[in-house]
């Protein structure tokens, strides 16, 4: 069986919801029912044959071929199969993802793993704002799963993140950890100002020591036996977080304008 | 029938064995030497049901590469008549034993669907400051102490197990019973899933089922007491001077027969020369337990 492969036809002029276009959704359809479903084109709606080549036949994993930045709700509401996008992706990238896997070769827009339950989303370049963040109303943001970002991310990383994982190689923007709930996130580049703002509990795992504002308190530098079953989790997953191995950190707990409990770690202090 | 090895008689008899509730700890530290202050402190006061609530021991050794921390460690086993005194005894022993055990940190050994507390209620000691990371479908609790950080699992697995799997050694001396006993238990601890919760490993002081008195459900086994030879209904030959049993609990029946073997024929390759004569049983008639490890067939490797 070959991959069930979406091979993008024409440049976008609107942005497409390709939320439709799942391994749940195409499992046991023909090329040409798949190529009869309704997709949300701009403020119209187009049938996904119109925009996509549709070849392969196996929905268990799905390939995006030219992929453009204006594909949004790639892999939304997945619960299982893995999806490929070879090329760029738009906003909400496994979008309240449930489990499954999402590689995503080039660069992803905003609000990627937004509302995210559980599963793997691997992006190989640069991401937008929003990461793992929850969607506009809600009061919880990622709730589990894994996210590896091989590049830089925007502002906002893990706004209102409930649970799971983020581990970032590059640089990330401002308002890392904001009200951060719980999980983790770990960064290698550096973070913009206001790192973990009115953050509750959760770890931010940093390399390098940011600029963090007063209401995030010092409490010295300490081993910490619960990072070698953090790393042991890490060590399956091709990423430079995989090396990581001292246990030895600078600890800032807060944000105490908030009463939090969070931690933000320096590694290899 | 008559069975002897190595000049050694083997009663035609059976350990009776009765069902319990198990779970399994790993504890680990910065060193053994801690991991075993700990295992030993958790395991302390636990050698039967009868007045200590569960019976416990420490099955092994763990390299650091077993270990989910990377650390030193030991697994311990713990046994109980029931589920709910298995939960409060692992949890009472947890706070005060692993929890103010210097660089301690206590984790799920065994799978079960039945999960009871390991550091679930525990980490409000922590007094507000407790966090807890989910770490590959795990949550492990971080309770701030005055070393640093102490590290639990929340929850560890309970599953039904065996208890009371027995032998007895018969000898013609006190030294001779009990340097027997030592050689069998030391070929025991290398059977995993058991452990042999007595001092040692070893008990003197075997009882039988019921008493003259109302208020005691166990009394001494009269008829093993070599000093009651004259007195009582023996089951002791003249010869018979001390007598020392080997309790084993553990997950299976075949964990248990297992262990039995491994130690009788440990003291069976003594010979009769090391004043050991004979290997008896517990049987209480059917009194105790629905479990019969009958000597014969583990010895035969037929038992099931």
């Amino acid at each position: 069986m070959n991959a069930l492969t979406f091979t993008l036809k024409n440049t976008l002029q609107f942005s497409v919801n390709c939320g439709a276009l799942t391994p749940d959704n195409l499992a046991n359809k023909s090329a040409a029912d798949i190529a009869k479903i309704k997709v949300t084109y701009g403020n119209s709606t187009v049938l996904a044959g119109d925009l996509f080549e549709i070849s392969g036949n196996d929905a268990a994993h799905i390939v995006f071929k030219n992929a453009s930045d204006k594909m949004d709700y790639i892999g939304a509401h997945m619960s299982t199969g893995k999806i490929t996008v070879e090329g760029n992706a738009g906003a909400y990238l496994g979008f309240t993802m449930k489990n499954g896997e999402i590689h995503c070769l080039g660069n992803a827009a905003s609000y990627a793993a937004c509302n995210m339950v559980n599963g793997l989303l691997k992006i190989d370049a640069n991401v937008g704002d929003f990461l793992g963040a929850g969607s506009e109303g809600l009061r919880k943001g990622m709730r589990g799963g894994t996210v590896i970002i091989k590049g830089n991310a925007g502002d906002r990383v893990g706004d209102q993140m409930r649970r799971g994982l983020i581990l970032i190689e590059g640089n990330v923007g401002d308002y890392c950890g904001s009200r951060m709930i719980a999980g983790t996130i770990g960064v290698l580049g550096s973070v913009g100002v206001y790192t973990a703002f009115n953050m509750h509990r959760g770890t931010l795992l940093l390399k390098n020591v940011p600029t963090l504002h007063a209401t995030v308190q010092y409490c010295g530098t300490h081993t910490l036996p619960y990072l070698s079953l953090l790393f042991k989790s890490f060590k399956k997953y091709n990423t430079q977080f995989s090396q990581l191995s001292s246990q030895r950190v600078q600890r800032f707990v807060g944000d105490a304008a908030y009463k939090g409990n969070g931690e933000v770690l320096i590694l290899n202090a | 029938m008559m069975m002897l090895l190595n000049n050694i008689q083997i009663d035609d008899t059976f350990a009776e064995a009765f069902n319990m509730r198990g779970t399994r700890v790993i504890i680990t530290a910065q060193n053994l030497k801690w991991a075993y202050h700990a295992a030993n402190a958790m395991t302390g006061f636990a050698t039967s049901v009868i007045g200590c609530g569960v019976e416990a021991g420490i099955e092994r050794e763990l390299s650091t590469e077993e270990t989910p921390d990377g650390r030193p460690g030991v697994s311990i086993l713990m046994f109980a008549m029931g589920s709910k005194v298995l939960m409060q005894q692992l949890e009472t022993r947890m706070g005060q034993c692993i929890l103010t055990c210097p660089t301690a940190a206590a984790f799920s050994g065994i799978d079960g669907e039945d999960k009871i507390s390991l550091g679930k209620h525990l980490r409000y000691f922590g007094d507000g400051f407790q966090t807890s990371k989910l770490i590959d479908g795990k949550r492990y609790w971080r309770i701030p102490v005055m070393d640093g950080e102490f590290i639990t699992e929340e929850t560890t697995g309970m599953v039904r197990a065996i208890g009371g799997g027995n032998f007895l050694i018969l000898a013609t001396s006190q030294p001779a019973a009990l340097a027997a006993a030592e050689v069998a238990i030391e070929a025991m601890k290398k059977v995993p899933n058991v452990i042999m919760p007595f001092p040692g490993g070893v008990v003197r002081s075997g009882s039988k089922v019921g008493s003259k008195y109302k208020t005691m459900f166990a009394s001494t086994n009269d008829a093993f007491c070599p000093t009651l030879k004259g007195a009582t209904n023996t089951e002791l030959s003249p010869e018979i001077e001390s007598v020392m049993e080997i309790v084993i609990d553990g997950l299976t029946f075949e964990d248990i027969a297992l262990s039995m073997k491994v130690g009788i024929e440990a003291i069976c390759n003594l010979g009769a020369d090391s004043g050991v004569k004979r290997i008896s049983a517990g049987n209480y008639g059917g009194k105790l337990g629905p479990h019969l490890f009958k000597l014969h067939d583990i010895l035969n490797g037929s038992n099931s």
